[in-house]
Order: structure tokens, then C-alpha cells, then sequence
């Protein structure tokens, strides 16, 4: 009877261990910094990061790898490169679930609100970035890393999220408005000190005006799209915000779908229908019309500076279409422009979570590094970047490469050169929308809204009350946003994502977890009959 | 008797080929679109921003995701590019190569690629696989985007530097179209027939870095002549998506 009950207090003990180990494997524990980093053990970590297509990027990244791995011979960085801040979040939402995630990862705050609903997924950077020894500019890094008061602060704290740290800013950007200005002063207009919405739709029509055999009379070819937005959700975002009109709240309620969404809308379908609008996802990159001289206005980042103007260094469009014209920079166009308002954007650094709390510092040291200023102003000055440090932005290398703007259409090209000096002038007029789980989702949603609204109006479609209604509850329901907080793993292609499960999976998963059980115990009994009757005839 | 019967089978076979090939050559004829159905011509001729309707045949899947399916088809007619089209997990790998499906999009352009998007699709019964249409002779003509989204070959290529390498060495092919990419993403490389040079792309989603033309692309040499089978893409120009490469024949 005794050797009964041991058995099957054995058996639960077994049970009860293999069920932890299930609980245990949903998560990792809470990174804890070490009291130091063993630099005798030899790491292996991976980056993954996103370019711009842009090999110059591409070489940085290589050359702070292969200067950082001199610093450290115990650590080796292995790159895996992107071009698609989407393609990244839905490789690490996979990568979660089998706790192979990168060590560190080019991410946006948005993603790391949906990363974080895995347990100690993100390692929150507090006690890292303010550590003495290994904090930024931490006494025992071997690197010059700037003080924390030396990331600009605003940047910084785009990464706060839920009480934390869970991320350092890499670059920033943010958009600006390329503008043909031949074209806009051949239309009889003169540029604005501060471009509005109206100066914008009205010489857009302008330029609509086509001659008798059917090309336009400003550029004298069969096609023409005066104003092109690259990002759609940046654009309702930007004009929500500069109609003091509602987005979201910080917890995390959506507010997007109201009545200045539809007004804006109207307006953005009205200058579609008659041609004067696109989009990137619907017609191309602005940049591409906008070289062709099929362009007035493109609004598109500042970190794609090098790809707009006559003689820009990159171009995707062969050189029997390229036309020459002078290019203008300017921020994007506001409704007040009194208070201009525009969104800080650009990569950030974030980093996973370890069994290991050493790969973990490891990891850290190496996303430390590339906030140094060789790393800052060498990426910075590949497009329209600034650095996110106080002393790469006052470098001489830096100060130097501002002040040679114009001398040659590579390094110092004009546009680019412009492009980075907007946002340096404007650092206090940007802003960041909350950040939430579900968030992501919501931006999707907001850019679908216009992407939708443009291509019915090409499709003929009537624009009115009934339609936004219709569209709000359409775009809502495809994004979950009809559910409470619209939690949510988005995907940046738009669509539809992964909420709660659907009752019939979780009636099938509920009758899998039981039949395990069951199958657990039958085999369980059986090994203690088996045993018991062993030893009954021993 | 064993040798007449043998050279029996032998031609019955050979006409039943023969069959076949006439068949599929006037199929248009014998495959007729059901009501409501478009033809290539009359798609070709839809404006943009028409809601389209078509039968067609799947020729290669480049990618699914999301519930999204992008698609090379092609009728006996032309070609049809489907765009993120809906389509569930389930259903895409139903998508194999020759199945019949009927498309209701719209007809959009992107970059100068004549696409369907919006669109939604349902399995019929049917197949047809197309052979490969020589466009060599069409490379730098204007004849070229009449054949947009086919699959096509082109023949007798001369494999030119595509750009260097850090070394500053020429190199047949790079990663990206810059040489910033790495294993795994597009390979770009240039070609030239009748003295003018053209870039190809294998592109990554459609044929990704296990399958025999990316490996045959990057073991290209510069000054190899080799054929290059793959998809009429456009992109501000033509720009072939490769799906196979050999050497010249």
C-alpha cells in the first residue's frame, strides 16, 4: 500500500513537472544585468536589420560589426539584412513562439508594443542604459557610447512604452514635400514660406489642365498625378493631428473612425477623382512621377531624399525619361502653419531576452554601439537621417558634411543635405502616435482608409456619408479594431491579424490539452499496475 | 508481328501527340469563355479601374501572404498578373501550376505593370501549361509589353558584368540591384544580344535561394551564353522575373 501511494505521488510529480515545463517554455525569465560581463565567453548574436536598399547602409552595418567584434574578439554579429520594417515584426512575431529571436533587431515602437505580449520577450533597457559600468557611457565599455543625457531626449523617449525603456532610437526621419518648382512657378504660383493643404490641392488642379490632343499642357505627356503620397497612414495621422482631431488615446481606445476622418476624406477622394491625387500602393513611388517631370508635389520620407530631384543618385527610371527641373524641400503641408505639426519616424534598436543573461549583455553592448558617432553620422549621411545623439549631430564630421551641402550629387547631395536640416529645424514640431498593442493595426487601418476611398473614386464609386460609413465599418472590422483594444499582431501589408482565438479552436485545443491528460494518466496507471504486479510476483 | 504491332503503337501514339498539339494550338476556339467572361483582347482593351472578369490559368505562384496571393496566369491568349488576390492558405496550394481558375478584380497599373487587383478567384476544371514564347528578337522594341506577364525565353544571352565587388573585380550578378542584399534576396544580373546590355532579376519571393535558377545565377560567369526562361514583368520598363537558366543552346 505504501509503495502504491509513493507510485502515484511519483506519477503527479511527474505530471505536475511536465506541465511547469509547458508553462515554463511560454516565456523566458526577467533579464537580471550581471554583476559583469565575462568577456572569456564567447558569443554569438544576431542582428537583424533593415536598409533602405541603399549598399552604403549595408556597408556601415558590415564595417560597426567588424570594428565592434575587434572591441569584443569574444562576440561575433551575424547580419541578416531587410529591406521592409513589415517583413521584420512578421519574422519575430514567428520567431517568438520558438524563442529564436534575434539579440538584436531594427524595430519600430509600434511592433515592440505586439512583441511584448510574449513573457520577457523585449529586455526593457532602464537599468542598462543608466548602468555605471555598462550603462551608456558606462565605465567599463571599451567604446566612447554617449551619456543617456546625450540621446536627445524627445527620441528617446518614443521608446518608452508601459513604463519602460524598451528600445533606443537609431535614426530619425520624417517626411518632407519634393516639389518640382519649375513646374509650380510655370503654373503661375509662387512656393509659400509654409506649404498648406489648400496651396497643394489647388495647384494640383492646376496642373490638370490638358491641351487639345490630350497631354498635359505642363509637361506636355500623356500622364501627370500632381500629388503623390508615399504613406497614406502618416498622411491621415499628420492631418488628424493637425486638426487637433481624435487617433487613438494612450490606453489604447481608437478614435480614428470620426467625423474629421470623413471630411478628410471627401476631400482626398474629390482631388482623386479628378486625377490631381495618388497614391504609392495605387500608381508607384512618388519620386519615380516625380523625376519623370509627371509630378508637382511628392511626399515621401526624408530617408528617400536620395532618390527625388533631376540629379539625384539613385533613380529607378532609366535616363531618356529623366527631366530636369529645380527641386524644392520643404515639410510637409499643414492646416495651421502657425503650429506646424509633422511625425518624428526612423528606425530604433531593441533587444530580446536570453536564457543567458551574458548573451544578453553582449547583445546589449553591440546595440550601445551603434549609437557611437562613427556608426551615427556615417549612417546619418547616407540619406535624409539625423543623427539621434547630441554629439554625432554636433560632430565636425557632421557640422562639416551640413555645411558642404550641394558640393557634388553623392555625399553632399542638396536634397538629401535639405531634407536632414528640415527635421533638425523642426525636432520640436514632431510627434509620435501612442503605442499599444494593436497600435500597429490602427496605422494600418488609418492608411487603408485613403488607399480605399482613392481607388473606389477611380472605380466611379460615389464618395459620401453612407460610403465612409460603410468603409469605417469595413476597415474597422478588418483590422479588429471592433474589438476591445484591437490587440492584435499586425501585419504591416495590411489585413486582417491574429486576435483572440475563434471558440472552435479553442474547443479544439482544450479537447487536445485533455486527451493529452487522459493519454498521461492511462500510461501512468498502466506503468504503476505493471509495477505493482512485478512486484507482487518478486 | 511483334514489329508491326510495335510500329502500330508507336504511330497511334504519335498522332494521339499530334492530336493533342492541334488541340491545344486552336483550344481558344475550343476552350471558349463561359458567359460574362472577358477575353484577353477585351481585358486588354478594359480601361483601368474596370472591374474585370476572367478565366485563366495559373502558370507560377510568387507568393502568398495574409491571405494574399500573388500569381502569374496565362490563357492561350495573353497573361494576366494577380496581385494580392484573396485567397486562404488552403486554397493556394490548390494553385498548381496549370489550374483553371475564373478572376473578378479590377484592372490596375503600377510602375507601368498591368495587374488585377481586389480580386477573388474560383477553381474550374481545366489545365493548360504554356510554353515558353521566344521574345529574344523583341528585346529594345515597343512589340515587347504586348507580351507583358507571358512566359517567355529569351535566347543566345551574353552574360555582361552586372557591377564590382569590393575587390573592384566585375561580378555577373549582385544582391539587390545595388549589391546590397545578401543570400536570399534578388539577384540581379546583366545580359546582351545584338550589342544592347538588359537587366534580368530572379526575384526572391518567386524563386528563392533554393531553387535551381538562383543557384545557376550565381554561378553565371561573365562572357557565359546562356537562355533564360521566366515571366514578362514590368517594372518603368521591362523587367524579367527569370525562372530558369541554361547554357546557349
Amino acid at each position: 500500500m505504501k509503495a502504491r501511494c509513493l507510485l502515484l505521488i511519483a506519477a503527479l510529480f511527474a505530471c505536475l513537472v511536465v506541465f511547469c515545463g509547458c508553462h515554463g517554455s511560454r516565456g523566458l525569465n526577467e533579464f537580471v544585468i550581471p554583476d559583469s560581463f565575462d568577456v572569456t565567453r564567447k558569443h554569438e548574436i544576431t542582428f537583424w536589420a533593415k536598409n533602405d536598399t541603399n549598399k552604403t547602409q549595408t556597408e556601415i552595418y558590415r564595417k560597426a560589426i567588424a570594428d565592434f567584434e575587434t572591441l569584443y574578439p569574444n562576440i561575433s554579429v551575424a547580419m541578416r539584412l531587410y529591406t521592409d520594417y513589415g517583413r521584420i515584426y512578421n519574422d519575430v512575431i514567428t520567431n517568438i513562439s520558438t524563442n529564436t529571436t534575434p539579440n538584436v533587431c531594427i524595430t519600430y515602437p509600434d511592433h515592440i508594443a505586439t512583441y511584448l505580449t510574449g513573457k520577457n520577450t523585449v529586455v526593457p533597457l532602464d537599468g542598462l542604459l543608466s548602468d555605471a559600468a555598462y550603462g551608456l557611457g558606462g565605465s567599463e565599455v571599451r567604446f566612447t557610447s554617449p551619456g543617456q543625457s546625450e540621446v536627445i531626449g524627445q527620441f528617446l523617449n518614443e521608446c518608452y512604452y508601459d513604463g519602460h525603456y524598451y528600445a533606443m532610437p537609431f535614426m530619425r526621419s520624417t517626411e518632407a514635400c519634393y516639389i518640382n518648382k519649375t513646374f509650380v512657378e510655370a503654373l503661375g504660383y509662387t512656393l509659400p514660406d509654409s506649404l498648406t493643404w489648400d496651396f497643394i490641392w489647388e495647384v494640383s488642379e492646376a496642373a490638370m489642365a490638358k491641351a487639345d490632343d490630350g497631354t498635359y499642357l505642363l509637361n506636355g505627356q500623356n500622364v501627370m498625378i500632381p500629388f503623390i503620397y508615399k504613406s497614406t497612414d502618416n498622411m491621415m495621422i499628420q492631418q488628424l493631428k493637425q486638426k487637433g482631431a481624435g487617433y487613438s488615446t494612450d490606453s489604447g481606445e481608437v478614435r480614428l473612425f470620426n467625423e474629421t476622418t470623413a471630411e478628410l476624406l471627401y476631400t482626398i477622394a474629390e482631388h482623386a477623382k479628378s486625377g490631381a491625387f495618388s497614391t504609392f500602393k495605387i500608381s508607384s513611388y512618388p519620386g519615380n512621377f516625380l523625376n519623370a517631370g509627371q509630378c508637382v508635389f511628392a511626399i515621401d520620407s526624408t530617408a528617400g531624399a536620395s532618390w527625388m530631384g533631376t540629379d539625384a543618385p539613385l533613380t529607378d527610371i532609366s535616363g531618356d525619361k529623366l527631366v530636369r527641373f529645380e527641386t524644392a524641400v520643404m515639410p510637409i503641408p499643414q492646416f495651421d502653419p502657425e503650429n506646424p505639426q509633422m511625425l518624428s519616424q526612423g528606425p530604433s534598436v531593441c533587444v530580446f531576452n536570453k536564457d543567458d543573461p551574458q548573451e544578453v549583455m553582449a547583445s546589449w553592448l553591440f546595440a550601445q554601439f551603434l549609437l557611437t558617432d562613427g556608426v551615427q553620422t556615417a549612417y546619418a549621411q547616407t540619406e535624409g537621417y539625423i543623427p539621434v545623439t547630441l554629439t554625432a549631430q554636433n560632430s565636425n564630421q557632421y557640422l562639416d558634411y551640413l555645411s558642404r551641402s550641394g558640393e557634388d550629387n553623392s555625399l553632399y547631395y542638396y536634397v538629401k543635405i535639405e531634407a536632414s536640416e528640415l527635421l533638425l529645424d523642426n525636432i520640436g514640431n514632431t510627434f509620435i502616435t501612442p503605442v499599444w498593442n494593436g497600435s500597429a493595426s490602427l496605422r494600418d487601418a488609418a492608411g487603408q482608409l485613403i488607399e480605399e476611398a482613392v481607388k473606389s473614386v477611380r472605380r466611379k464609386e460615389t464618395i459620401d456619408s453612407s460610403y465612409v460609413e460603410k468603409l469605417f465599418g469595413d476597415v474597422s472590422k478588418l483590422y479588429r479594431l471592433d474589438q476591445k483594444g484591437g490587440q492584435s499582431l499586425s501585419t504591416n501589408g495590411g489585413g486582417a491579424e491574429l486576435g483572440a482565438l475563434p471558440r472552435t479552436a479553442m474547443i479544439l485545443l482544450m479537447s487536445l490539452a485533455a486527451a493529452w491528460v487522459c493519454i498521461i494518466i492511462y500510461a501512468c496507471a498502466r506503468a504503476i499496475k505493471k509495477f505493482l504486479v512485478l512486484s507482487q510476483n518478486s | 508481328m511483334k514489329k508491326f504491332l510495335a510500329i502500330l503503337l508507336a504511330l497511334t501514339i504519335a498522332l494521339a501527340i499530334a492530336g493533342c498539339g492541334k488541340k491545344a494550338d486552336d483550344a481558344s476556339a475550343k476552350d471558349p469563355k463561359s458567359a460574362g467572361v472577358m477575353t484577353h483582347a477585351e481585358y486588354i482593351a478594359a480601361e483601368l479601374d474596370t472591374k474585370v472578369v476572367i478565366e485563366t490559368y495559373v502558370q507560377a505562384k510568387q507568393s502568398w501572404w495574409d491571405d494574399k496571393a500573388t500569381v502569374y496566369t496565362q490563357d492561350r491568349d495573353g497573361a494576366y498578373f494577380l496581385y494580392n488576390m484573396a485567397c486562404s492558405e488552403a486554397d493556394y496550394a490548390k494553385l498548381e501550376k496549370g489550374t483553371k481558375i475564373k478572376v473578378t478584380g479590377f484592372k490596375a497599373e503600377w510602375s507601368g505593370e498591368v495587374e488585377i487587383i481586389d480580386a477573388t478567384f474560383e477553381i474550374l476544371s481545366g489545365s493548360f501549361i504554356a510554353t515558353a514564347r521566344d521574345v529574344t528578337s523583341m528585346l529594345g522594341t515597343d512589340t515587347l509589353i504586348s507580351h507583358q506577364n507571358e512566359f517567355v525565353v529569351f535566347k543566345g544571352l551574353t552574360v555582361e558584368s552586372s557591377g564590382k565587388n569590393d575587390n573592384g573585380d566585375d561580378v555577373a550578378f549582385l544582391y539587390n540591384w545595388d549589391g546590397s542584399g545578401e543570400d536570399g534576396s534578388d539577384l540581379y544580373f546583366n545580359v546582351s544580344v545584338g550589342g544592347k546590355t538588359y537587366t534580368f532579376t530572379v526575384e526572391s519571393y518567386l524563386c528563392d535561394n533554393t531553387t535551381a535558377v538562383y543557384a545557376a545565377v550565381k554561378g553565371l560567369k561573365i562572357g557565359d551564353k546562356i537562355d533564360a526562361e521566366g515571366f514578362m514583368y514590368w517594372y518603368e520598363g521591362p523587367n524579367p522575373h527569370i525562372t530558369s537558366v541554361t547554357a546557349a543552346k
